[in-house]
């Protein structure tokens, strides 16, 4: 695997960070879209922002993005206030599908150039170290044979990884993404991941919105819930939690708990607990509020089985 | 037959009206690129119709009307934006109202002071009798508005494409917005002298849209288009020489023209290349 490391500059950089202060962002009517939010994420690694649709979570990129000003409190990236961290292009953003224009007459290569712009000069000519990053951007996303493309001619996980290879080039620290899975193929979503990790081994933190519980243990070290304001952040195994899981997402997910009963004839007390937005369940076992999680992604087929025979 | 064909050029207004026009034409093209991918075509119709009440004060203050074009454009591009903002209405709604009452107001100030004012002028270009003067500041609104773009148009297409990319990498995408807009006014303005109000909306769709169904990149949208803009506007000054016709239609007539054949004929998103290709799904014209 090629790596895009000093080449891109990520080497030099600051250590990356997100500091979200007492944060509340309010829509011009005055209701707050988010209120009193706070959490601080160090270091490289990958942490999920989770919550359910409405919930505030897009709001809370935005800001982050520096579209919204916060009405009180502070956000800092990498030490830095959010515009000088996106003047310093710390900051890389992987739109949702659904917010980009695929009919736009660009193709993959110039897509990934965008994230070169940043490092360019004042009439975007791209020098050498420019071509050389976006050549190794799409090698590592596998997009070289289509980077004659326009954007329009890729299926939904080509199209993902064409901006991922974008936030690549761009060489950020700190890397949002706003559901990256939605539309996405197992094997895209799987390569998606690996490549975050191999990210986050070089230093960078990312920060993914999703709402597609099942995967999220499997690839992420940190979790943010969230709903309108912070409701648990910290460690995976600390914070996602049933408990938790069910204040982000009360009364809005499948929920569905089987006693040791169903399960087996013997004096076993354990429950088995499955949440699901009948996409990718979550499935947790053990004694109430000591569960594992025992069935993610890879074990989300059997898993469902049950569980919907169960509810019906 | 030659000398036939040469005879424009021996009069110097023809001279003046067919480079004019083509510079015009260039410019226009090139905001247009902009405009139909932002799907923001009724803007331009908006914005053209505006003007006509600031031309006809200008007129009557005996100021220069490329001025009062300009102001009342930009006064309209903001009454829009805040109507948008303070109602539940859709922004086809907000536009029409808006354009109509400008054009209906400049209509009522020129009827009732006729004199002030040829409204033929504004409302149908007359490129032929254009002023000196006028030149000059046609002139100098394209060249200017050309400089700009030539400067800036990667940036305008990288907020126009993707904002939240755009701001990550620093650029400004509510100031590239504006940008956007003064120059549309400006050029808008310019082009109220060769095809009038009513037909600028052409100059700031067609080539763009013709440009749009022969390629895949942007760069090269834009000199196509550029080409088609000022080919089209050289060539209608030049015809309507000899059809003594309007000039303004000839241009319009021009570009539908040329972009019928690129509808037809582009090798890529033409109707006959995807009757040809109707077999492979895949590969198919855009939607």
């Amino acid at each position: 695997m090629a790596f895009i490391g000093t080449a891109a500059g990520i080497a030099v950089r600051p250590p990356a960070s997100i500091e979200v202060s007492d944060v509340t962002v309010r829509y011009a009517n005055g209701i707050a879209a988010v209120q009193d939010a706070t959490f601080h994420l160090g270091k490289s690694s990958i942490c999920a922002l989770v919550g359910v649709n409405g919930s505030g979570k897009s709001t809370l990129f935005k800001t982050l993005m520096g579209f919204l000003k916060p009405a009180n409190g502070s956000v800092t990236i990498s030490g830095l206030p959010v515009k000088q961290a996106l003047k310093a292009g710390l900051v890389a953003y992987v739109p949702q599908s659904e917010d980009v224009d695929w009919n736009f007459p660009v193709l993959v290569q110039d897509v990934v150039m965008m994230g070169r712009y940043g490092h360019m000069n004042f009439l975007r000519n791209p020098s050498k170290a420019d071509r050389a990053a976006v050549d190794l951007a799409l090698d590592r996303v596998s997009m070289t044979e289509f980077r004659k493309r326009q954007i329009g001619e890729l299926s939904g996980g080509q199209r993902k990884r064409v901006f991922l290879a974008r936030a690549l080039a761009q060489g950020a620290s700190v890397i949002l993404l706003d559901e990256p899975f939605t539309g996405v193929d197992v094997q895209t979503e799987a390569a998606i991941i690996e490549l975050m990790r191999g990210l986050r081994d070089q230093g960078c933190l990312m920060f993914v919105s999703t709402h597609n519980l099942g995967s999220v243990p499997e690839f992420c070290d940190q979790v943010v819930l969230f709903n309108r304001t912070v409701l648990a952040y910290g460690p995976m195994s600390e914070t996602f939690t049933e408990a938790n899981l069910a204040r982000a997402f009360g009364g809005v997910l499948r929920h569905v708990r089987l006693g040791g009963t169903d399960l087996h004839d013997d004096s076993d007390t354990r429950t088995m607990t499955v949440l699901t937005d009948d996409e990718r369940p979550l499935v947790l076992y053990g004694e109430r509020a000591k569960e594992k999680i025992i069935a993610s992604e890879a074990a989300s087929t059997p898993a469902t089985t049950p569980a919907k025979a169960a509810s019906e | 037959m030659i000398d036939l064909l040469l005879e424009p050029f021996a009069y110097n207004y023809m001279t003046k009206a067919i480079w004019v026009s083509a510079l015009v034409g260039a410019v226009c093209a090139f905001l247009s690129c902009y405009l139909i991918l932002k799907g923001w075509s009724l803007m331009g119709d908006a914005l053209s119709h505006s003007v006509v009440p600031g031309v006809a004060i200008a007129y009557l203050a005996g100021l220069p009307y490329a001025l009062g074009a300009f102001t009342s454009g930009i006064i309209a591009a903001l009454g829009i934006t805040a109507v948008k903002r303070l109602t539940m209405l859709r922004e086809d709604a907000v536009i029409g109202l808006v354009f109509t009452s400008f054009f209906a107001a400049g209509l009522l100030i020129v009827s009732i002071n006729p004199t002030a004012v040829n409204v033929n002028t504004i409302i149908f270009g007359n490129i032929l009798a254009i002023a000196d003067e006028d030149v000059l500041q046609v002139v100098i609104i394209a060249a200017v508005s050309l400089a700009i773009l030539g400067l800036r148009w990667k940036d305008i297409m990288l907020a126009f494409f993707d904002e939240s990319h755009a701001r990550s990498v620093g650029l400004n995408p509510d100031g590239l917005r504006v940008l956007f807009f003064v120059l549309l006014s400006a050029c808008i303005v310019a082009a109220l002298q060769t095809v009038g109000a009513v037909l600028v909306i052409a100059m700031v769709v067609t080539p763009g849209a013709t440009a749009y169904l022969l390629t895949d990149r942007f760069g090269r949208m834009i000199w196509i288009a550029m080409a088609v803009g000022a080919g089209t506007s050289a060539l209608g000054a030049y015809v309507s020489y000899f059809v003594d016709g309007a000039t303004g239609g000839l241009i319009v007539v021009l570009q539908t023209a040329v972009f019928l054949l690129a509808f037809v004929f582009a090798p890529k998103h033409g109707r006959l290349a995807a009757w040809r290709a109707s077999s492979h799904v895949a590969m198919g014209p855009k939607p």
